[in-house]
């Protein structure tokens, strides 16, 4: 039997292994990926105190089946904006995007 | 009838509005008819008023409540004493005559509605200080007066000299407004009424005090604070100096303002509030003096003058000093007959002075006219006799008045101020007699296409000329013996007010001889000029140029008052500018110049946003845990 503190530290070094990856990669589809990674630690969070928090409920899964469905769609929609960059400006490195700046 | 007298001021205010509401295109007939009609029925109803109160004697005044504050009720209303039946009658007829006679001065000018607008006002705003039953209501007048010249005077605005002069009468009179408002306030707090009977009730009850000074001091204070307004408005030394300076204004305005409105106001008040001043001595020398040195000042500067207007505004100074010393002398009948004579031929001197600056093209300086006789016989007749009444020549009307007042100062005991009299009536008649005659006399000295061009003005003009000039012959004989003094028992129908003497067969004597002599000098200078103006002029170099220059008053007052005053102005606008606003500007810049450093650190790179949003969340939470201790 896996305990609380496990699944918690899993979900640890998952989000900081995504944070790592979206603060420091270069390549676009990298950082998306790493954001993918972070969401998903949060997701075994919210199932971990669904399953094993002080007051158990199914909305914890609920949620979590929510942000799998948002995130899904979110990353379609990432994906288009990245590919609608790519075409404009030919590159995939991060430190290139920066247009948004005074 | 006298339950009607509201009318009188509500006349001119329904003209006003109407003209207001027919605007700057109206016809000049039109508006000369409304306002002439509004003013000749307010003129019928003063002289109902007049002979009811002749009859009956005054009544008590009229009030209803305006407003409560806390336990304070304030009341509006009217009243009607001998004193402002008097006034009333006046103010109308010679409202009447110069409505009438602006319909030839103005004829052309492309703002008459406007100025009839103006007029109308005045003439409202006038009518209801004289009578409103307490002070409060003629503060309110008091200040619509202010305006209504300030707006009249600078009414050719685009002159430079008339806006100024404009600007100079109401920032002069406001000097004057400051001290009557302390003063009204003053009174209410001691007395807590503004109403005139219950300030005299109270002052005469000896109910009156204020805490921090002795009633005594109180009510000199009180009067003097009064008086300040008058010398304000009715150009008083030392605040006699935008009176000539309002000649800038059309002549008919100065002719209202000199004879019937604005000036009168204040000799009106310091004799309608007369009983404050009564009560204190003091207050009366005050007012002796300064109408003393008053009525010599200015006519010693009048004496040299050579706009004819200008003459006629220090003459009005003058004899605006006589009344006040009049009433300073406590000739309270003298004084009021004087403001009434005067009215009708101070008028008429400046109707006829319109009249003729009319003719020769607007042009006011008299060195430059000449022979005008024969050009304008009435205007010369009329002239002739508002020249005489001025001087105080039997049978005339400023004859019987001045002479009054001159048995005043000398009654009075204090022969300096009797001397000064004599002595300001004797430069009076010299200095008419001389525009008289350089006027009217002698050869045209302008050009020659100028006076073939003059010639008498059409009846709109002539006739208030006319009217005036009998009024100012016969208006005298009121309060003269062959009437049995009329006028003075008119006036003191509601009781006794201040000293009246029985007339000195050797002082009317004297001041028509000093008047004959005035007129005979300036005979000989500027008629048959066997004495030499010049050389006269020459021989007291000094004096002469002191008085060309009007004692350098102006010019005291520029460096002693406007100087600093300007100087005070700049230092505060350097405040205001570089202090004030520079604090305001300081956190303005400061945000601006941060700003041009901060936005560098806006590089677009979305990691180093994310690297600083996640370690202020670590310092955020690093610090939330050491305030609460750690995890629990």
């Amino acid at each position: 039997m896996l305990s609380v503190e496990q699944f918690l530290t899993l979900a640890a070094i998952l989000f900081s292994i995504g944070l790592y990856g979206a603060l420091t990669k270069r390549n676009i589809i990298i950082v998306l990926v790493s954001i993918e990674l972070m969401l998903n630690a949060v997701n075994i969070n919210l199932l971990t105190f669904a399953r094993y928090g002080l007051m158990p409920a199914i909305s914890g899964q609920v949620f979590t089946l929510f942000a799998m469905t948002i995130a899904a769609a979110e990353v379609a929609v990432g994906l288009a904006i990245l590919i609608a960059l790519y075409r404009n400006r030919n590159t995939s490195d991060v430190r290139d995007q920066d247009l948004m700046k005074w | 009838m006298v339950e009607y007298a509201w009318l009188i001021p509500l006349f001119p205010l329904v003209a006003y509005l109407l003209l207001f509401v027919l605007g700057r295109r109206a016809q000049e007939g039109i508006v000369t008819a409304i306002s002439v009609l509004a003013s000749l029925a307010s003129f019928a109803i003063a002289l109902m008023i007049l002979s009811d109160v002749n009859a009956n004697g005054p009544q008590e005044p009229f009030a209803f409540h305006w407003l409560t504050i806390g336990g304070v009720t304030l009341s509006m209303g009217f009243e009607v004493t001998s004193l402002n039946a008097m006034m009333l009658a006046v103010v109308t007829f010679v409202a009447t005559l110069v409505l009438l006679f602006s319909k030839g001065y103005m004829h052309g000018d492309k703002r008459y509605p406007v100025f009839y607008q103006y007029l109308n006002l005045f003439i409202f705003s006038m009518l209801g200080l004289v009578i409103s039953p307490n002070l409060l209501q003629v503060y309110m007048f008091w200040e619509l007066v202010g305006l209504c010249s300030f707006l009249l005077v600078g009414f050719w605005y685009y002159k430079p000299e008339a806006a100024a002069a404009a600007k100079k009468a109401f920032i002069v009179t406001r000097i004057g407004d400051v001290g009557l408002f302390i003063g009204i306030i003053l009174l209410f707090v001691a007395t807590g009424t503004f109403e005139y009977t219950g300030i005299f009730e109270a002052i005469q009850a000896k109910n009156f005090a204020i805490d921090w000074i002795s009633p005594e001091s109180l009510i000199t204070l009180v009067a003097i604070l009064i008086f300040i307004g008058a010398i304000g408005k009715s150009a008083q030394f030392p605040l006699h100096n935008w009176l000539p300076d309002a000649m800038e204004g059309p002549t008919p305005v100065s002719a209202l303002i000199h004879a019937a409105t604005m000036v009168a106001a204040g000799v009106y008040l310091v004799a309608r509030a007369f009983p404050i001043f009564e009560a204190s001595p003091d207050a009366l020398m005050v007012v002796a003096v300064i109408g003393g040195i008053t009525a010599i000042f200015a006519a010693l500067i009048g004496l040299t003058q050579n706009d004819i207007k200008r003459v006629v505004a220090y003459s009005t100074v003058s004899q605006l000093g006589y009344m006040v010393m009049a009433l300073g002398v406590s000739a309270y009948t003298a004084g009021v007959f004087h403001l009434m004579t005067h009215a009708f031929f101070k008028a008429l001197l400046f109707l006829a002075a319109g009249s003729v600056i009319h003719a020769v093209h607007h042009n006011q300086d008299i060195r430059t006219m000449g022979g005008l006789w024969k050009k304008m016989p009435i205007t010369g007749w009329t002239f002739l006799i508002g020249a005489l009444a001025l001087s105080g020549i039997p049978p005339f009307a400023g004859f019987w008045s001045k002479d009054e007042i001159l048995l005043g100062a000398y009654a009075s005991g204090n022969m300096t101020l009797f001397v000064l009299a004599v002595l300001a009536a004797f430069c009076t008649a010299f200095y008419i007699f001389r525009v008289f005659f350089m006027t009217f006399t002698g050869s045209f000295r302008g050009e020659k296409e100028v006076f073939d061009h003059a010639h008498e003005n059409g009846s709109v003009m002539t006739i208030p000329l006319v009217l005036l000039a009998i009024m100012a012959t016969v208006t005298g004989l009121l309060n003269s013996p062959l009437t049995n003094h009329a006028f003075e028992h008119f006036l003191n129908k509601a009781g006794e007010v201040g000293q009246i003497h029985t007339p000195e067969v050797w002082l009317m004597g004297l001041s028509t001889v000093v008047a004959l002599l005035g007129i005979g000098l300036a005979y000989l200078m500027y008629k048959k000029g066997s004495i030499k103006p010049e050389s006269v002029a020459g021989a007291v170099r000094p004096l002469y140029n002191l008085s060309l220059n009007k004692f350098y008053i102006d010019e005291i007052y520029h460096f002693v008052i406007v100087k600093p005053f300007v100087g005070i102005g700049h230092l505060l606008n350097f405040i205001d500018r570089w202090i004030v606003d520079g604090i305001v500007h300081l956190f303005g810049q400061g945000t601006f110049v941060g700003s041009l450093g901060l936005k560098y650190s806006q590089n677009g790179q979305v990691q180093t946003y994310g690297l600083i949003t996640l370690l202020g969340t670590v310092i955020l939470i690093g610090s939330a845990m050491l305030v609460i201790g750690g995890v629990r």
